[in-house]
């Protein structure tokens, strides 16, 4: 094998929009922890379930933009059927309990999901494109592209909404302190409905490029494994933490798996990205752009 | 008496009067089919035609033929996950049922059949490993009760090497062949073959694991396609990773035409995801394709047309296929031991012995209505493989289509390998062969 600089960057780029992708899952389980403390084990669930119920509804016929409103639907619907099943009854528990309900609802939503819609691989194909694009001797994935313009609208619309709107001011307020929202009036339970509903909307749009990319099918579920690094790496309450923990996930892995991979039998990238994401971990517990915890005694 | 009474003493009767009911059934005359499938779990795409296609082929059977012999034939599915200790679990909740105990197990997951291949050979019960498994196995007398038909990993790397030489002119000299395995017990396992074959033919192997589940492979076909560009890309995938090898090599613009898989990289469920990406793309396979023989028209008619069946949605896919020529072989073994035995339900011992003297000839295929889903296999108390061919499909974006006639896998370079690897398993298992001679 040979070492040359355009191959480099080929993978640096490559690995730099692969990361993009983990962001988009990453991000779902920001919004949840950020807004409530709760690290969100189902999130690899949702992407599933919202992918599978937007390419059911399509393939019972239902044109494809009244599908992804119908898939938003079905989101917010779930949302408000965990506040009101699994995390109302479990307000003031621990955190561990919560994560533990959490995986509750990951089988849950797994099980639904396939009951629901099947257990088949569906295609999805919403027209993007997945041909190779040449900048000079630099080869980039159309599709690669295409899902970094997707996070980047998507993320600057989640900055608006935080940013810009009450009901983004209110869920930074309960991500702060959450007592403190209360007592200014902030019904925590609507919050948690609507913090769920985006967090559901966000793994909707990870489901439909990932499930453009591998086909609708069980193994999306899995590609949580992919997130968690990046939120290691880039801090569990920080939206830009997850977009620039993902970006150096997907380029760390990938480097580490074209260029170091052959002198270790190969099939490195997946646990080079936890080693990575280790190593930040020991130097930032609360990853590079998370909220240090300081608490007095 | 009060409810809970009455609830207690129902619960009570239920319990006592249970087995008096399953004692009739029990006694009947009827040959128990295990069947461990994945129906749910990240593996469900490939597990559920396979599974189909044993139920179908199970119902037609009863509703055509009422049985083998006049033997009624029960089944009962227990779902494995395709994770190895619950496949071990279902081996042993299933392996004394029926009257007689298991006819035979196919595990349909390479590490399920390494767990249960001890297990099953002091049960006395076959493990019938059919594409997959240990392809030493196919030596009878080290492994007695594991049979490999039609062909192992081994003869399918063997398959693919010849169908590519043949495409290059008959040489492979100074040729590059990639494989892209799944990094696993069964992605490592055509390792070997193709390593012997290279030396054998002059081509250079280079080697690209993938991590399990195979979600992302960007790394590896940027290597592949941009840095060794190599002649021919053989796969060795399972499950989301075939569909996501086939569109990253499309990504990087890797010839179709050039990219053969083994033929678990190679049903609808692994082409059908990666869309008009996956046309041309190639696969090993020793099944036929379509729904165009006897078999499927029969099922239509005698098993869909009464509203029985499970498999109208997978109807004439690879796997589907692949699931009725797997129960057609185990009816046969079945049959053939009736002919020494008897026509009555029988233990697992005596359906070994069926396996051991098969004989599927192309009149026997043609009269079972399975013409073209099959080669013909001759099974022998040494030769556990009896001899399959394979063939070399090709996606078109709708359907697969036979590119290439029947391979011959070169066994006589094959079976000198099997048996090297099946002794020094014997050795350390401590295991005296067989002397297949006085069989």
């Amino acid at each position: 094998m040979f070492f040359s600089w355009p191959f480099f960057f080929e993978v640096l780029i490559g690995g730099l929009l692969a990361g993009v992708m983990y962001s988009l899952v990453a991000l779902g389980f920001v919004l949840i922890f950020k807004a409530s403390g709760v690290f969100n084990f189902a999130q690899g669930g949702m992407v599933l379930f919202a992918a599978l119920t937007l390419v059911g509804l399509i393939e019972l016929g239902v044109p494809a933009a009244l599908a992804i409103l119908l898939a938003m639907a079905a989101m917010v619907v779930l949302a408000y059927v965990v506040e009101k099943a699994v995390l109302r009854p479990l307000v003031n528990q621990p955190p561990i309990i919560l994560f533990m309900a959490t995986i509750g609802i990951t089988f849950f939503i797994d099980g639904f999901g396939q009951t629901l819609w099947g257990s088949d691989v569906h295609t999805l194909d919403l027209g993007i494109p997945n041909t190779p694009l040449f900048f000079g001797d630099i080869l980039v994935n159309s599709f690669d592209l295409v899902a970094a313009a997707v996070a980047g609208i998507l993320v600057t619309v989640l900055a608006i909404f935080f940013q810009k709107t009450r009901i983004g001011r209110a869920l930074r307020a309960v991500a702060d302190d959450h007592q403190a929202a209360m007592s200014v009036g902030i019904p925590l339970r609507v919050i948690w409905v609507i913090v769920w509903s985006v967090a559901g909307l966000v793994a909707l749009v990870a489901g439909i490029m990932w499930g453009s990319k591998l086909g609708v099918q069980f193994s999306l579920a899995l590609i949580a494994l992919k997130a968690l690094p990046v939120l290691i790496l880039g801090g569990f309450t920080s939206i830009p933490g997850a977009i620039i923990g993902g970006l150096m996930i997907g380029a760390g892995e990938k480097l580490a798996e074209v260029f170091i991979g052959p002198f270790l039998a190969g099939a490195i990238e997946d646990w080079f990205a936890y080693m990575l994401a280790m190593v930040v971990l020991l130097f930032r517990p609360q990853g590079l752009f998370g909220e240090k915890i300081i608490e007095r005694v | 008496m009060n409810l809970k009474k009455m609830l207690l003493s129902a619960v009570a009767a239920a319990v006592v009067a249970t087995p008096l009911l399953a004692m009739p059934a029990a006694a009947q005359n009827e040959q128990f089919m295990p069947l461990l499938v994945y129906r749910t779990g990240p593996y469900a795409p490939s597990g559920i035609p396979l599974a189909n296609g044993f139920v179908d082929y199970f119902e037609l059977l009863n509703a055509r033929d009422g049985g083998i012999n006049g033997v009624k034939i029960t089944w009962e599915e227990c779902e494995t996950n395709y994770n190895n200790d619950r496949g071990v679990e279902c081996y042993e909740r299933l392996k004394k049922q029926g009257p007689t105990g298991a006819t035979a197990f196919n595990p349909y997951a390479t590490g399920i059949t390494y767990a249960l291949i001890e297990r099953a050979t002091a049960d006395k019960i076959p493990v019938f490993s059919m594409g997959y498994g240990r392809a030493d196995a196919t030596i009878g007398s080290v492994f007695p009760y594991v049979f490999t038909a039609p062909a192992t990993y081994w003869a399918g790397a063997d398959a693919i090497v010849q169908h590519i030489q043949k495409q290059e002119k008959g040489s492979l000299k100074g040729k590059k062949i990639a494989l892209v395995y799944h990094d696993s017990a069964y992605g490592k396992e055509p390792i070997a073959t193709l390593e012997a074959l290279a030396k054998q033919e002059g081509y250079q192997l280079n080697l690209f694991p993938v991590a399990h589940p195979g979600l992302e492979q960007k790394a590896t076909w940027l290597q592949i396609g941009r840095q060794l560009r190599p002649d021919w890309v053989i796969m060795w995938g399972w499950g989301v990773m075939n569909s996501t090898a086939i569109k990253e090599a499309s990504a990087v613009g890797f010839p179709m035409n050039k990219f053969v898989g083994i033929w678990w990289s190679g049903s609808e469920a692994d082409v059908r995801p990666a869309g008009a990406a996956a046309k041309g793309y190639m696969s090993a396979s020793f099944t036929g394709v379509g729904a165009g023989a006897k078999v499927h028209s029969d099922i239509r008619d005698m098993v869909f047309a009464k509203g029985k069946g499970m498999g109208k949605d997978t109807f004439g896919e690879a796997l589907y296929n692949r699931g009725i020529v797997n129960a057609a072989i185990m009816i046969e073994a079945v049959r053939t031991a009736q002919g020494k035995f008897g026509n009555k339900p029988l233990t697992g011992e005596q359906v070994q012995w069926g396996f051991e003297n098969l004989n599927l000839t192309q009149e026997v295929i043609d009269k079972l209505g399975l013409t073209g889903l099959m080669s013909p296999i001759k099974l022998s108390c040494n030769d556990h493989e009896g001899g399959g061919s394979i063939v070399i499909q090709q996606w078109d974006g709708k359907q697969w289509n036979f590119i290439s006639d029947f391979i011959k896998p070169r066994r006589e370079m094959l079976t000198k390998m099997y048996e090297a690897s099946a002794m020094q398993y014997a050795k350390e298992k401590g295991i005296t062969p067989r002397d297949c001679s006085k069989m």
